[in-house]
């Protein structure tokens, strides 16, 4: 491909901000200025489709409604480990207003037996594994014709608890050594390991390499060694939209209406499935009510509608209902971390050894990711982590799949490790961290905040105890060269963005507007998004944080190519040389002569032909891709929280976050803004409330609906501040990235931090409820007979 | 969830005609098909049919009848509220929040604004445990007809720390708490318009006398108002809700306290704690350490020490004493 040279911003404004030559393809755009200099790109751009949300007219996937639909439920096993026997379906199928039955023949969720052999039925292996379905024409009527279906079961023994399972003589989940492929959604699964029992593993890499150097060594060396064993809870995703489908078989080609993250993954999935050409597949997601990670293929859910609906012949709903959701859509795996950590007196960290457990239930990915690796500069470094097989709902990939996890072991070791070298955690943070843009974030967030070298732990009077704490958090910056985008153009002055990209819900339309909108020098409202169906060119998944930096590129590299075009016209029509010409506030104008100038409906209504259609997607990074290195180039983030702590109920109130975040180019602050809010509220979260709980003895989640479930509401909402620091990469035409993971990593160990800083007292183990906050501060007595 | 028909009743007589059965004797095994029960904000029985608890085959909601949501005042008899007076207007309503703080306080922090404007007293007060054990259709608990207790063994750290032995749930009305701190009496109508008043310290039932209900209520039945007494000059109360978040949560612990005071001497005291206990639970332990006494931080202490004394945590919510230790201080310290 023919290059060209072009000079790019590149750095932090205000701190070290330059140009760099690169490289680029000469169907590339020119560099856009730093956003200062920018008209659309990089403001507060309100949400081209918030009428629609806030008012109701937006139509979610459980809002669809096609003539003669049916609604397909299923039904779950309500015991965690047994052999199906039989089944018994007679009476469901002559139920009036059934339609069809599909019973399930092989398991479509969590990890695989590699010599997988031909059952019956395949083997339930958690409380609430889908068996088989029913489309009736209500879901009252599907739900009745289920509880006449007949199962006979021949039970096992099972183990739901992950310190059960790792117990010599735990019931087996798997027999097998299995595998699983990981998601769009980024979980981190090592193919080919080895099982021992329930336990897999361990993996010892990421895709930050594997061991580096002498941890013993390291250790040797160290003037001082932190350790400590930290334990994370299994988390459910919880979006407000639960995971569903419509499926409309029609004589072999497929409508699929999703609430999906990946358009084309539940496309390339059925096609899979029922052995169909993708061009049969359609897949529409207009909007979409949360993913957060779990919801990037078709799911068993949809198989199953996939086959109601073939055999019905009618279209079939299929929406998870509340408990479902909890028990069978996925969660984020909970984590047994012991970590060890060595350092030089003036904080130089010299060994790092981290050995990890956790659970995905039924499933793989339950790894605490690699952010022990790739944060600090520590020379020494092994991971090994362990999953372990329980009879529970797979796990998801989930928001920063394992980075949660880490960050809340590595961040309170560092934070621990500052209190042993009596140094300020910020100060240490500046010796062990060689990211620049966590530097200029350290600084700004602290300024925001009022950071100073915390008072001693546990010192404010008085029973409510105030603390402060800060975490940091790393977040690799992925890209998906797979990103088409096609910009159609009318004589009638539509102009229209198109791609199968879907809006997980964060405004990826809004911002597709403004770019093509800054490009053409135009507002967001004059251009018209049309994304979420695989009828448009293949656009990347919401996962990785990838969407922004994928998608983006691509729709300002149409929107050059279009302009280019339409130069050419404007340039005849005001008979001057195309290079004379600029555009600006939707007029196209002779530069030294801005009086002469056309509206540019008038200059779309001069084209040749009734339409004009550019696609265009993305090269590769400009300067190539930079995953593997440590620091530059990657999303940091650095979050201040301060709490008050209760000390005689253990209540916790998060008073206050704030929190300094980059995604390379911002291009719209206020969905950014929104994205951190939800990150922050959702890491509050995890740090004091969310919990799965399964009873041990009966394999069942008794939490499983939103009330005892606990998710924050408006009480645990705190004041967050939040400072956007802008860092210009010249990777891409936008030079723009996400920023939904970051924006949740590191907030439970900043809590953490502040609850130690509170009341002197770690605690190791989240959720941190009034109970765990008591009991570390001696104030519960246990039972004699315990 | 089953389908099942809807009548609106219009009379007192019209809906006990209607009704059939309890929500609570709908739940046990072998309960009639044909169970027609009573509804009035709905909240409780809408969650207990959605898990397949309880499947009547009619409800019949006495929201719309005219007369049950009045609010009255007469010096003599008391504060009179209808059963259908909504936790909303009890939590904004004046002369509550003047006369009877911790009834309010109660109402105030209960369920969410939009519950609240749903959720009637009567309902309020006939709710049924919100045990996770004996929601969930996988757990034919003690409750339901079984033997087995499952939170003993199990997850049991919202539950009961007094009077477990045979089953560790705990009463979710929070509104009883204080409604039992202020001695409140119940006005219940039965068959042919026949009115009972019942003190509600005989209202509620443990599990060792009936497992099978939470309250003496009989199908043929309906609460129709609470009556609480008129405040003597010098009676103080405070409620205090602690839940692990502050918006809509059910009790870790709640206490109220009534009393009648002399400056800051405590006459007599009516301590009360929710979530203790499967019924609201009077401690008479707490109340005989203040009686007589100057409220201050010592007798305080020693009031919650005392409530506490008896207390038989299970193996995960042991951390509840102290927490009552803390709120009945803070409620009785709040009243001087």
């Amino acid at each position: 491909m023919e290059k060209k040279k072009i000079k790019l911003p590149h750095g932090i404004p205000g701190y070290n901000l330059s140009e760099i030559e690169r490289e680029i393809p000469v169907t590339e755009p020119p560099a856009w200025p730093v956003n200062e200099e920018l008209k659309v790109v990089g403001k507060r751009i309100k949400r081209t489709d918030a009428l629609a949300m806030v008012t109701g007219t937006a139509q979610y996937t459980a809002d669809v409604q096609l003539p003669g639909m049916l609604y397909g439920r299923m039904l779950r096993a309500d015991f965690p480990h047994a052999k199906i026997k039989s089944i018994d379906t007679s009476a469901a199928e002559n139920y009036p207003g059934v339609f069809a039955v599909h019973v399930f023949d092989n398991m479509i969720e969590g990890a695989n037996p590699k010599d997988s052999q031909q059952r019956n039925y395949p083997e339930v292996k958690y409380a609430g594994q889908a068996i088989l379905g029913v489309a009736a024409t209500s879901n009252v009527i599907a739900e009745e014709a289920l509880q006449l279906v007949k199962v006979e079961y021949e039970f096992k023994d099972f183990v739901a608890d992950i310190d059960d399972a790792l117990k010599e003589n735990a019931p087996v989940v798997y027999a097998t050594d299995v595998d699983q492929e990981g998601s769009d959604g980024g979980e981190e699964i090592e193919q080919g390991l080895k099982s021992k029992g329930n336990v897999r593993g361990p993996s010892e890499g990421s895709f930050y390499g594997g061991p580096r150097g002498d941890p013993e060594k390291g250790f040797a060396e160290a003037d001082v060694i932190v350790e400590g064993t930290y334990r994370t809870q299994v988390q459910t995703h919880c979006p407000m939209e639960t995971h569903g489908v419509v499926v409309d078989f029609d004589h072999g080609d497929v409508t699929v209406y999703a609430s999906t993250q990946s358009t084309k993954g539940v496309r390339n999935d059925f096609a899979e499935h029922f052995n169909l050409p993708k061009s049969k597949v359609r897949v529409i997601c207009d909007f979409m009510g949360g993913g957060f990670g779990a919801k990037h293929g078709l799911g068993n859910f949809g198989v199953m509608a996939g086959h109601l609906s073939k055999k019905s012949g009618r279209p079939v709903s299929l929406m998870l209902d509340r408990k479902e959701e909890h028990v069978s859509a996925g969660n984020r795996p909970n984590s047994i971390q012991h970590m060890k950590i060595g350092a030089l007196r003036d904080g130089t960290l010299t060994a790092m050894k981290l050995v990890s457990y956790g659970t995905a239930g039924v499933g793989l990915g339950a790894g605490v990711g690699h952010i022990a690796q790739a944060m600090y500069e520590c020379p020494n470094f092994k991971s090994q982590q362990y999953d372990v097989f329980t009879n529970a709902g797979p796990g998801a990939a989930f928001r920063a799949p394992g980075n949660v996890q880490g960050a809340f072991a590595l961040e309170q070791i560092v934070d621990e490790l500052s209190v042993v070298l009596d140094m300020d955690p910020l100060k240490l943070r500046d010796v062990i961290d060689k990211s620049t843009i966590r530097k200029v974030e350290r600084i700004r967030g602290a300024e925001k905040f009022g950071w100073k070298n915390p008072k001693e732990a546990g010192s404010s009077n008085g029973p409510v105890k105030k603390g402060v704490g800060l975490a940091q958090a790393h977040w690799p910056r992925f890209v998906n060269l797979d990103s088409t985008v096609e910009i159609r153009v009318m004589r009638d002055g539509a102009i229209e963005v198109r791609s199968a990209v879907q809006d997980i819900g964060t405004g990826t339309k809004t911002i597709l507007a403004q770019v093509v909108a800054e490009e053409l020098g135009l507002k967001t409202e004059d251009i018209t998004v049309m994304i979420g169906d695989t009828i448009f060119p293949i656009g990347p998944s919401s996962g990785g944080s990838i969407v922004t930096g994928a998608i983006t590129p691509p729709a300002r590299n149409a929107a050059y190519d279009v302009k280019l075009k339409l130069l050419d016209i404007a340039a005849g029509r005001l008979e001057t040389e195309t290079e004379n010409i600029i555009t600006e506030n939707g007029f196209f104008m002779i530069k030294d002569n801005p009086d002469k100038k056309l509206h540019y409906k008038e200059v779309l209504s001069r084209m040749r032909t009734e339409q004009l259609t550019v696609t265009a997607s993305r090269s590769d990074d400009y300067g190539g891709f930079m995953l593997g290195t440590i620091g530059y180039g990657e999303l940091g983030s650095v979050q201040f929280v301060e709490v008050s702590v209760d000390t005689e109920t253990g209540f916790i109130k998060v008073d206050r976050v704030v929190a300094a975040h980059s995604c390379g180019r911002p291009l719209n602050i206020a969905q950014i803004e929104s994205q951190v809010n939800g990150g922050i509220i959702q890491g509050i979260a995890y740090a004091l409330y969310e919990n799965r709980i399964i009873d041990k003895d009966t394999g069942h989640q008794v939490n499983a609906n939103l009330d005892q479930y606990k998710m924050p509401f408006s009480f645990e909402i705190p004041e967050i501040g939040i400072e956007m620091v802008e860092d210009y990469g010249a990777r891409s035409s936008t030079d723009a990235t996400g920023i939904g993971e970051p924006a949740n990593i590191a907030t439970a160990a900043a809590v953490a931090n502040a609850v130690y800083n509170a009341i002197g007292v770690r605690i190791y183990e989240l959720p941190i409820t009034p109970a765990k906050v008591l009991e570390a501060l001696n104030k519960v007595k246990k039972n004699d007979d315990e | 969830m089953n389908k099942f028909s809807f009548y609106d009743a219009t009379s007192i007589e019209e809906a006990l005609e209607k009704v059939n059965s309890t929500v609570s004797s709908t739940i046990q095994p072998g309960a009639s098909e044909q169970a027609s029960v009573l509804k009035a904000g709905g909240i409780d029985l809408l969650d207990l049919i959605k898990e397949g608890l309880s499947k009547p085959e009619k409800i019949v909601s006495i929201r719309n009848i005219p007369g049950m949501d009045e609010v009255s005042y007469d010096e003599k008899k008391g504060l009179s509220l209808g059963a259908n007076v909504t936790l909303d207007k009890i939590a904004t309503n004046a002369r509550i929040k003047e006369d009877y703080l911790a009834l309010h306080q109660a109402a105030e922090k209960a369920a969410t604004p939009q519950i609240r404007k749903m959720a009637t007293l009567g309902g309020n007060l006939a709710q049924r445990t919100r045990c996770w054990y004996f929601r969930s259709m996988y757990h034919d608990c003690f409750r339901k007809g079984s033997s087995v207790c499952y939170a003993q063994p199990g997850e049991n750290q919202y539950h009961a720390i007094v009077m477990n032995e045979d089953c560790a749930s705990v009463h979710s009305s929070s509104l009883s708490t204080a409604l039992m701190a202020f001695d409140a009496a119940i006005e219940i109508t039965g068959q042919g318009g026949k009115v009972k008043v019942i003190s509600i310290h005989d209202f509620f039932v443990l599990p060792s006398v009936d497992r099978t209900r939470e309250s003496i209520l009989e199908a043929n039945e309906i609460i129709t108002a609470v009556i609480i007494p008129s405040a003597k000059g010098e009676t103080k109360s405070h409620y205090i809700k602690m839940g692990e978040r502050e918006s809509n949560d059910w009790p870790i612990a709640d206490v109220a306290v009534v009393a009648e005071l002399n400056e800051d001497k405590c006459k007599k005291a009516n301590i009360v704690l929710g979530a203790a206990a499967p019924v609201p639970f009077l401690s008479e332990p707490a109340m005989k350490v203040v009686k007589g006494k100057i409220i201050n931080e010592e007798s305080a202490t020693a009031a919650g020490k005392a409530a506490m004394a008896d207390a038989t945590p299970l193996s995960q919510n042991a951390y509840k004493i102290p927490i009552f230790e803390t709120i009945i201080k803070r409620a009785l310290l709040a009243l001087v």
